[in-house]
């Protein structure tokens, strides 16, 4: 029987549509992964299923029960769920206290315990005095997963769980959505715009694009099968997804977030992932001026010395980070260090769609 | 001495009394902007807030005479024979510092992110839990309210001057005890009055602002 049912849904803000004819069912204890380039209407959505928002029209349905959208209905429903926003929200008091809050509100009872087995799972151990304001991104964001998963909910719903973290908490993160899936059977519906994290994570995945479901399946046949040697080299590197616009000359322009738009020798539009090989990007000390179509500014962020080259991780405005592949010899006569300001430059025909 | 405890007796009841009539009002209106999408509620909500923040300034010689007048014995209460009583001078800076403590807090709870109360919400809260919560993020502001209720309450003269007559050992407070000795040319018993007037509200506010400083550094 399906956890989550939803049928022809439709939210319109002041004349806007939103989300347009949605319809899909989420099985008991699947992973559903929404992706979707921002805007898409990945949000919305989730704030409707947790009852934040209503919808225009169409129907949400809780293990086969229509949900009425009634203020004691919500709390009922609620109370079976959690939630984490992409923007952490804490409340001003201690780590424990936070993650109790939501044992407190229940009027459950061993809530000491379950706090701590919850803050173990996250990895939070020896955190509980601190206040919860005075976190780091990543750790607080943990602290929003255990609010969420301190009550065993049936179903919990992610929005963006990971985008403003570095690695390290985000591969905590993704362990522990693994882990509580797995183990714990909770049915979870996660939005996301990291490819990676829908293919390693979800058992099905929804294309949303401009408030449409655009295809619903597991995430090979939506995306196909890249051939093996792309797929193992690229794994992490140089990957962006993102809103592909074609221009009259031949070449796309694909926005890949945080104001970052690569230039590409393809046309197509609509929604693309893409890479570029570390070894065709250009390093220089200095601005560049070239036939290269692309040219980012960025910052050394790792160094990685290999035997025969130097691979240089280098992140471009908040959170894009492009891996440049140089030769040892380049390496040394340029002086790089992390932290150096560096220009990246590439063809537009250096990056594949993939 | 009892002029100096009754002072604090009368600013301290009339706050504590108002405190609790103004911070649930404070944090109904404060929560109200988060929602109110019909026009008609808007208008209600502006005028309401409006009213509210006229009577933050109310002149204290405006409210005494009102309370006097209907306290005196012939008035409308003059039955509870309370005129000239440290009662009828609470009574008086009560409905002066309540649209104080009020208006701060509609802007305290306000000023809580909308965000705090929906994800209250989305752990399961009921709306009343999640109003607890977002008061008490708001905490520090309304701590402010108190502050500046009591400040405006006990520095008060005009009014409880009228409804408290300025009895010797039974109204007389360090305000009006202030204003007399003033009239009778006793300028230096005049400002030692004034100066434990300011050393005690001083005291107070101290302890009020230590405890409002460790509540935000934490």
């Amino acid at each position: 029987m399906p956890t989550v049912e939803v049928q022809n849904l439709f939210k319109e803000y002041s004349g806007r549509q939103v989300l347009k004819d949605i319809t899909f069912s989420v099985q008991s204890g699947e992973f559903f992964v929404l992706v979707g380039p921002n805007g898409a209407g990945k949000t919305t959505l989730l704030r409707i299923l947790d009852m934040l928002e209503e919808p225009t029209s169409g129907k949400v349905l809780f293990d086969g029960e229509l949900v009425n959208y009634s203020t004691k209905e919500k709390t009922v429903l609620r109370r079976k769920s959690g939630m984490v926003f992409q923007q952490t929200i804490l409340f001003n008091m201690s780590v424990s206290d936070n993650v109790a809050y939501p044992l407190k509100i229940r009027g459950e009872s061993n809530i000491e315990q379950k706090v701590k087995t919850v803050l173990e799972l996250v990895q939070l151990k020896g955190f509980e005095r601190k206040n919860a304001l005075t976190l780091s991104g990543g750790e607080a964001q943990r602290v929003a997963l255990a609010q969420a998963l301190v009550t065993e909910p049936e179903l919990l719903l992610l929005d963006e769980p990971t985008a403003n973290i570095d690695p390290r908490n985000i591969s905590i993160i993704e362990e522990v959505l693994s882990s509580t899936n797995r183990e714990k059977r909770t049915t979870i519906i996660m939005a996301t715009h990291n490819m990676f994290q829908a293919e390693n994570l979800a058992h099905r995945v929804a294309l949303i694009n401009n408030g449409e479901i655009e295809e619903i399946g597991k995430f090979q046949e939506i995306f196909g099968r890249p051939s093996k040697p792309v797929k193992n080299f690229t794994r992490f590197e140089n990957v962006f997804s993102g809103q592909s616009t074609a221009s009259t000359e031949d070449t796309s322009i694909i926005d890949i977030g945080d104001g970052v738009q690569i230039e590409a020798a393809f046309k197509k539009s609509g929604y693309v992932m893409i890479h570029v090989s570390p070894e065709d990007i250009i390093l220089s000390t200095h601005p560049i001026v070239s036939s290269a179509r692309n040219i980012f500014q960025g910052n050394i962020t790792q160094i990685l010395e290999m035997e025969s080259a130097v691979k240089l991780k280098v992140k471009v405005r908040e959170n894009k980070n492009f891996t440049v592949q140089i030769t040892k010899k380049s390496f040394k006569e340029m002086q790089l260090s992390i932290g150096s300001r560096i220009f990246l430059a590439f063809k537009a025909s250096s990056v594949q769609i993939i | 001495m009892n002029i100096t405890l009754l002072s604090l007796r009368v600013s301290g009841a009339a706050v504590l009394i108002g405190a609790f009539v103004g911070i649930p009002v404070g944090t109904l209106l404060g929560l109200k902007q988060f929602k109110g999408k019909r026009t008609i509620m808007r208008f209600v909500d502006v005028m309401l807030k409006s009213v509210v923040n006229t009577f933050m300034g109310l002149p204290p010689v405006v409210v005494g005479l009102v309370v006097y007048l209907l306290l005196t014995a012939t008035g409308p209460l003059g039955w509870l024979r309370l005129l000239y009583t440290p009662t009828a001078m609470i009574i008086t800076q009560l409905i002066m510092v309540v649209p104080i403590i009020i208006g701060v807090t509609i802007s305290a709870v306000g000023s809580v992110e909308r965000s705090i109360r929906e994800k209250a919400l989305s752990l399961g809260a009921t709306e009343a839990q999640a109003a607890w919560l977002v008061l008490r993020e708001a905490r520090m502001g309304v701590l402010t309210s108190i502050i500046a209720a009591f400040g405006a309450a006990i520095s008060e003269v005009g009014g409880i001057m009228i409804t408290g007559g300025n009895i010797r050992w039974w109204t007389r407070t360090l305000t009006t005890a202030i204003v007399i000795e003033t009239e009778l040319g006793d300028f230096a018993m005049a400002l030692t009055l004034g100066a434990i007037l300011l050393s005690m509200a001083f005291i107070i506010n101290l302890a009020l602002t230590i405890v409002q400083l460790k509540g935000a550094r934490r």
